[in-house]
């Protein structure tokens, strides 16, 4: 009976060289206590946190949108077809981003690059629309402290648009990197996190589209 | 089993080779490629999810643009062509229908804290009866 209940103690395993490859010691993916990688999980675990901020910013416009007294509204200011246009155009990066990604996993990297590299100027391409739109209200005499729906409409978007730009710097420096060879660890991985990120932004502004563009105030 | 063959083994990147030696990781693998057991899609399907993407986007704007529907019905549409384009991002694009159920957990947590928090904070300040 002795026998049964004796636990063996493991020896400790020697980690071998470049284990930091994203790869376990048997070629398997992620000897962690989940089985799953730990960094892809922080990657999902942000990207939930994330919910909450933008969360906040959507909620508080909803309830200011309607707080602009005799100043300009919504009604007044919005130019759908062009938020349509651009917002196509940011669905469309999600597209080439998970191409990139497809890519990425079939080890093919000049394709990789390539589909980073479109999928950073179509975030331009969006960023540049949302700058023009913000002109535009501007000169039409919406200012950020014109009214609490000024406010929050800029808050949101303005942190919608910072998000993006950061995504355009880290698919920029993706693409760098992985010309260069200085990508550590599983390249694949490393994109996929970028498209992770890059993925959220595009879905978050799928709800501020319908909500603030969409639905009427 | 001599030491060498062992070592030749265990260094392997065959998948099945491990499996041989290490069922645990082998399912630890299966979990990390596919939680779901479904297989990931090819660059053809993306570019489907894609057109289903823009369709649905050209439905809401003519939806509210050609004035079709209005009040409780429009935003009733409005609101579930966001959900299902949100979905399908989520699940196709960001790959958590094939990926393990840990992340979907995760993610979906934070959601459904957020809808739920907000939600209550709206209702806080009468934004449904306004």
């Amino acid at each position: 009976m002795s026998d049964t209940t004796t636990h063996d103690t493991a020896p400790a395993e020697e980690i071998p060289a470049g284990y930091d490859d994203g790869q376990d010691h048997l070629g398997l993916p992620h000897h962690t206590a989940t089985g799953l990688s730990n960094t892809k999980l922080a990657m999902w675990l942000f990207l939930g946190s994330e919910c909450l901020l933008f969360g906040g910013l959507i909620s508080t416009y909803m309830l200011y949108r309607n707080r602009q007294a005799d100043q300009l509204g919504p009604d007044q200011l919005w130019d759908i077809p062009f938020t349509s246009a651009t917002s196509f155009i940011l669905l469309m990066s999600s597209l080439t981003m998970v191409m990139a990604v497809s890519a990425a996993k079939r080890k093919e990297e000049q394709r990789t690059r390539l589909w980073l590299t479109v999928t950073a100027m179509l975030g331009g391409l969006f960023l540049a629309g949302q700058v023009y739109e913000f002109t535009v209200f501007y000169r039409e005499g919406l200012g950020y402290t014109t009214s609490l729906f000024a406010s929050s409409f800029y808050t949101l978007t303005g942190f919608h648009g910072v998000h993006v730009a950061v995504g355009i710097v880290m698919l920029l420096s993706l693409v760098a990197m992985l010309k260069k060879n200085k990508v550590l660890g599983d390249k694949a991985e490393t994109v996929e996190m970028v498209g992770l990120y890059w993925h959220f932004v595009d879905i978050v502004w799928i709800i501020i589209f319908t909500l603030v563009y969409l639905v009427p105030a | 089993m001599s030491s060498d063959s062992t070592i030749t083994d265990t260094d392997s990147k065959d998948p099945n080779v491990a499996a041989q030696h290490s069922p645990d990781l082998a399912a630890s693998q299966a979990v990390h490629e596919g939680g779901h057991g479904h297989a990931e899609p090819t660059d053809k399907q993306y570019i489907g999810i894609a057109l289903i993407l823009a369709v649905l986007t050209a439905i809401e704007i003519a939806a509210t643009e050609a004035g079709w529907f209005s009040g409780a019905p429009l935003v009733t549409i409005l609101i579930s062509l966001m959900v299902v384009k949100f979905l399908l991002v989520v699940g196709f694009f960001m790959h958590l229908r094939f990926d393990s159920r840990l992340f979907t957990l995760v993610f979906y947590i934070g959601v459904v804290f957020a809808v739920g928090l907000y939600g209550v904070m709206l209702a806080t300040f009468h934004f449904w009866t306004g």
